[in-house]
């Protein structure tokens, strides 16, 4: 094959079968599992119904907790974004482009520092949060906000450096704009789409988030799972099939977001 | 009834104003007087604070000292979204989620006009720059000079007492550029507006202001209308960048300027006796079939209305002359040269050699 050639069809096409089954394989195990009657071979719907029937709500109370303390988490984590990240990122682009490559370095870093190394710094720290914010599961956001840094950086930078904000935001103060007219009138609508890919990116890294959760001792989505699958490895799988529907369509609508952007 | 073309045309003042950029002073303690409805140029190559200039007049820059005056009252320490100014960027900046009629009611809603009076307006300012037919398209779908007009259209909108021209026109093509400019004047001329107009191009300049200030490295060198700057440029550079000039070495003796044995007359201050560069116009030259000074055609080029030949000298030197188009010399004949004996504009030698040549600016 000469370089530089598109490969053939049929070579593609293997390729992302090969790439399907890889990624295909683990899921169609856990959905067949979630149906599996025992270890006796067989199978029932009961493990579905059971979740959404009678006394479900009783019997799964601290794996529907940590749902609702996920979605919190994620909640608090997105607004973390777009009240502390997006506007200093719009000042650092318009007032001081010269930290711009500082603000880029901070904000690249989480992804290069281990959770675990995270967790080690982050430890005495919450012992101070927890003095000053009581040690509400909420306050775990605070950790989030790091971690989702470079992704929320990378889809507000890219959406930032292909529109003109320095001379839209000109134009809109030249014709009688103040600032805050300035951001909500011009500058939110025209980063809409970044900022979006940046929330749904920071609700989906949250939901899979594990590590942190645990040895801080939250109860979060992933480490409730990873409790009741110890007991009940059907309902764990089950849940585990839920964040992952709901993470999948969370990344389709950001991939859509992505392709308008190219269209218009 | 109120109509689009109703403005208040302010007059606007600079006094001493400076701006500073790290060590490098980008404004030098500029003065400048617009008188109301007049159209300034700021001309000037890039970095000598010209846009500097017009950006600390819209609020853009704040400024390090000295008074900007508009209407009398000093602004200076006035936001830009307070100065009342109406403003054209060099690179497109209609807002790209809203459709041409939002963009142009822009200011309108900010001055919280009511929305049938704002539509009214948008409307007749869009008709006014001829593009009344396209208020429901966005940017994208514009053409470079229809976004410039829809801009334009945004900016007097709001009937500001001074318009601010970035560099309308340098992102557009040659054709458009002239079309625009023409239209930019004519609306200018209509609405009586004191406008400000800042570029690199002097043709552009000479056009369609009513005076220009030529400036370099932060200071005003001179202001005067397009003839007064053409005919008696008060330092070499004026007469170097503005229009084309020829480069040529002569002698100064006695106040005059000699040029291949011709004397001519010098303009601007007076100069102590030496070895000179000149500034010589090509209209200046003259081509001679039979007396004069001998010269080489190198080449000969057709401008429509006229043909611009170089030749050079037997000294080596080049010179560029203007001429009808019916006379058409061919590269490589013998020719004669002329100066017509205008006044010209000379610096002492040492400062025009690195400059070289003939090379027309």
């Amino acid at each position: 094959m000469k370089l530089g050639t598109e490969p053939s069809a049929v070579t593609r096409w293997i390729i992302l079968g090969v790439v399907g089954i890889i990624f295909a394989i683990p899921i169609v195990a856990l959905i067949q599992f979630s149906f599996r009657d025992g270890l006796g071979g067989g199978y029932t719907l009961d493990h579905w119904t059971g979740l959404f029937g009678e006394g479900a709500a009783r019997t799964y109370r601290g794996l529907f907790q940590a749902v609702g303390n996920s979605v919190l988490l994620a909640v608090v984590t997105v607004a973390i974004v777009l009240v502390v990240l997006l506007p200093t990122m719009i000042l650092v682009h318009i007032q001081f482009p010269k930290l711009k490559r500082v603000l880029e370095f901070i904000c690249i870093v989480p992804i290069t520092v281990p959770a675990i190394v995270l967790v080690v710094g982050l430890a005495p720290v919450y012992s101070v949060v927890v003095k000053i914010f009581g040690s509400g599961v909420w306050t775990l956001a605070f950790a989030y906000g790091i971690t989702v840094l470079p992704y929320a950086y990378r889809a507000i930078q890219a959406n930032l450096e292909a529109v003109p904000v320095v001379t839209l935001s000109e134009a809109a103060r030249s014709l009688g704009a103040n600032w805050a007219t300035v951001l909500w009138r011009v500058l939110l609508p025209i980063l809409r789409r970044g900022v979006l890919a940046a929330a749904f990116i920071s609700v989906a890294v949250v939901l899979g988030e594990f590590t942190i959760a645990s040895l801080l001792n939250r109860v979060n989505l992933q480490t409730a799972l990873l409790q009741v699958g110890q007991s009940d490895p059907w309902v764990a799988a089950i849940f585990a099939l839920l964040a992952l529907t709901f993470a999948f369509v969370l990344l389709l609508l950001i991939g859509r977001l992505a392709r308008n952007r190219n269209n218009s | 009834m109120t109509t689009a073309t109703d403005t208040t045309s302010a007059t606007v003042e600079l006094i001493g104003v400076v701006k500073d950029y790290g060590s490098h002073r980008a404004l030098n303690a500029i003065d400048l007087s617009i008188k109301p409805g007049e159209f300034i140029a700021l001309l000037g190559p890039s970095g000598c604070g010209k846009t500097t200039a017009l950006r600390a007049l819209s609020g853009l820059e704040l400024v390090g000292g000295g008074q900007i005056l508009i209407d009398g009252v000093d602004v200076a320490s006035v936001p830009t979204n307070k100065r009342d100014i109406g403003m054209v960027f060099q690179s497109y900046s209609l807002f790209p989620h809203m459709t041409v009629l939002e963009n142009v009611e822009f200011g309108l809603r900010m001055r919280k006009v009511a929305a049938d009076e704002r539509r009214t307006r948008a409307l007749e300012a869009l008709e006014m720059v001829g593009l009344g037919q396209h208020s429901a398209r966005f940017a994208h779908q514009l053409s470079g000079g229809q976004q410039q007009r829809v801009a334009l259209a945004r900016a007097l909108v709001t009937r500001p007492r001074v318009l601010l021209l970035d560099e309308p026109l340098s992102a557009l093509d040659a054709k458009v550029r002239v079309q625009l400019r023409d239209q930019i004047r004519r609306i200018q001329t209509e609405l009586g507006i004191t406008t400000v107009f800042v570029t690199h191009d002097q043709e552009e300049a000479l056009a369609v202001a009513d005076r220009v200030a030529v400036m370099r490295d932060g200071v005003i060198e001179q202001i005067g209308t397009p003839e007064e700057l053409y005919a008696t440029p008060a330092t070499p550079f004026v007469a170097d960048f503005v229009g084309l000039s020829n480069r040529v070495p002569a002698m100064l003796s006695g106040g005059k300027v000699v040029v291949h044995g011709t004397a001519l007359e010098l303009l601007g201050a007076s100069m102590t006796d030496g070895p000179v560069t000149a500034f010589v116009r090509p209209e200046d030259v003259v081509l001679d079939p039979k007396k004069g000074i001998a010269a080489t055609v190198v080449s000969s080029s057709f401008l429509g209305s006229l043909r611009r030949t170089q030749v050079v000298l037997d000294d080596g030197s080049l010179l560029s002359i203007q001429h009808d188009v019916d006379t058409k010399p061919d590269a490589g004949a013998a020719v004669f040269v002329r100066f017509k004996g205008a006044p010209v504009s000379a610096v002492p030698a040492s400062a025009g050699a690195g400059v070289g040549g003939a090379a027309v600016a």
